[in-house]
């Protein structure tokens, strides 16, 4: 984009705005829901992880003729998967998990290597492009988030039960492992979105930033939910609107914003505490 | 109608067995105080009463029903692995997510769910604090929270493992006053694990001690005995009353005031002998 318009309106008669702007709506309501229960269950860093494994998805995909796009949704749902199984042996690893993601990292590189030409979207792919999808784009991410959400809606309650209180979520026979598995392939897809718009390096700004958040300003557990999903929306779309004015990367705001909010909630908790 | 009964029950986990052929009977609105040394199977047992552990011979009966996973009568409150102290949530909904937490769906406020957690906070005298994020409570605050969670439903038997773990004396004591007003309020019985006898004695009905893969279940009188505890424990026990209360010494050593403080070094036993 060149100079900025004056008013806001005009950037809305670009079809490549409006497609940013549906897709990051989506991908920030998807991400502050689910995101919100990933801070709740202190699974935050395998979330970071899992969209690092879509990295080599997206990567190797292009290498074998596939569309990135979906080697990334498929290998991160995978690995989401494979770690809601392991579960508690999986969760706390911190080390295991991060050895993990450099190794996707690695592989991604090896791939790219093989195949040169595909060198220039790896910057989008680690990123994030929102400016360059389009239309078809938009209703697949509407179409996963809307899985995602119904699934997530399905889970809730019992995932809460066996959150707060696994031992006696089991006493009341609710299987752990299940409930696991079921959420963390949710998790798994919400990346794959939040890949789309910031970038698999970025993730953490949609799926934790408004999450953590919304849980310093409630603790009220569905004004929670609301606050991290409209945290999201405005952190995205006022992040579009400033990158289209300035002509500085969408993901530059995006982090910069999500980063002010968390902050500026963790100094009003603090101050809420010391006062 | 009994609220447990163990009819020549034996559990093994793996190769260790942790209880041998033991069987015993707690009536309907007992309190029960449970102790015996570390990895005595207190834990363990709750758990089989849940159902959570198999018995490896011999039959639990749980209020006059064979033990089955998720029992509505029965209300539980596990030893705090998990830090809930983390939780920014509030105490009223981290209570209110155990009510129907079984059922699959998003918890909305429903309002018999809320109804019911409200009339356990309030058993317990916690309204006010409820409102709190559980980050912002204190430990013996928590352990309302988590005694309202366990009465949602109204239970007839409550177990409560080891309620007063890392409590101070005075909140320690406010606990088992709690648990004693709400065994004789609403009339359930209560299985109660402790580290600690004294805090308990005058307030139980009876006291269960394990060790050594039996069991002792009786008044305290009859049960904390030098031939008693020596059989439990498999070495010489001597037990020694001096102004109410009981000190339970093997060579000098005070065993259950032990187990709490060799972390720190000492044990400082040799004062009552």
């Amino acid at each position: 984009m060149s100079r900025a318009m004056p008013t806001g309106t005009t950037m809305l008669k670009y079809d490549f705005i409006i497609n940013a702007l549906a897709a990051a709506g989506i991908v920030a309501v998807v991400a502050g829901a689910v995101g919100y229960f990933l801070v709740l269950r202190g699974q935050t860093f395998a979330g970071h992880a899992l969209s690092h494994v879509g990295f080599a998805g997206a990567t190797g995909a292009v290498l074998i003729g596939l569309s990135p796009f979906w080697g990334l949704v498929a290998l991160t749902l995978l690995a989401g998967l494979a770690m809601g199984f392991l579960g508690e042996r999986v969760s706390g690893r911190d080390v295991a998990i991060g050895m993990v993601l450099s190794l996707s990292l690695g592989l991604g590189l090896l791939f790219l290597h093989f195949y040169t030409s595909f060198a220039i979207q790896a910057t989008g792919l680690l990123f994030g492009n929102v400016f360059g999808v389009d239309r078809a784009v938009v209703y697949t991410l509407g179409f996963i988030g809307l899985t995602c959400l119904i699934v997530l809606a399905v889970i809730t309650r019992p995932l809460l039960f066996v959150t707060l209180q696994p031992e006696l979520a089991e006493a009341k026979s609710v299987s752990p492992r299940l409930l696991s598995v079921l959420f963390m392939a949710v998790v798994a897809l919400a990346v794959a979105e939040a890949a789309q718009i910031v970038g698999v390096l970025l993730v953490f700004t949609l799926m934790v930033g408004p999450a953590a958040a919304a849980q310093r300003l409630s603790s009220r557990l569905g004004l929670g939910v609301l606050l991290a999903v409209l945290l999201g929306l405005g952190e995205a779309w006022l992040g579009i609107t400033l990158a289209y004015y300035t002509d500085w990367p969408v993901s530059f705001w995006i982090t910069a914003l999500s980063a002010a909010v968390y902050f500026a909630s963790a100094a009003k908790g603090s101050l809420a505490a010391a006062a | 109608m009994t609220a447990i009964a163990l009819d020549r029950v034996t559990i093994s986990i793996g190769n260790r067995r942790i209880l041998s052929d033991v069987t015993l009977t707690i009536e309907d609105g007992e309190f029960i105080g449970m102790l015996g040394p570390n990895g005595a199977g207190k834990t363990t047992l709750m758990r089989a009463i849940l159902g959570l552990v198999p018995v490896t011979t011999g039959t639990i009966r749980v209020l006059g029903a064979p033990v089955g996973r998720g029992n509505r009568a029965v209300g539980y409150m596990p030893q705090t692995r998990t830090s809930i102290g983390g939780f920014r949530l509030s105490g009223r909904d981290f209570v209110v997510s155990a009510a129907n937490g079984h059922r699959w769906g998003i918890p909305w406020p429903a309002k018999a769910d809320y109804r019911e957690a409200d009339r356990a906070l309030e058993l317990v005298g916690a309204r006010e604090l409820a409102m709190r994020p559980l980050a912002e409570t204190s430990g013996g605050e928590r352990q309302r929270l988590l005694l309202a969670q366990a009465l949602l439903g109204s239970p007839k038997l409550l177990l409560l493992d080891e309620p007063l773990i890392s409590l101070d004396p005075h909140h320690q004591a406010d606990v088992i006053e709690l648990v004693r007003r709400l065994q004789k309020d609403i009339g359930i019985a209560v299985l109660f694990s402790a580290h600690e006898l004294n805090p308990l004695l005058g307030t139980i009905d009876r006291v269960l001690y394990l060790g050594n893969g039996q069991a002792a279940l009786g008044p305290v009188d009859e049960v904390i005995t030098s031939p008693v505890l020596s059989r439990l424990y498999g070495s010489a026990i001597e037990v020694i009353r001096l102004n109410g209360r009981i000190f339970v010494m093997s060579d000098q050593y005070e065993l259950e005031r032990g187990e709490h403080l060799h972390e720190q070094g000492h044990a400082h036993g040799h004062d009552h002998a």
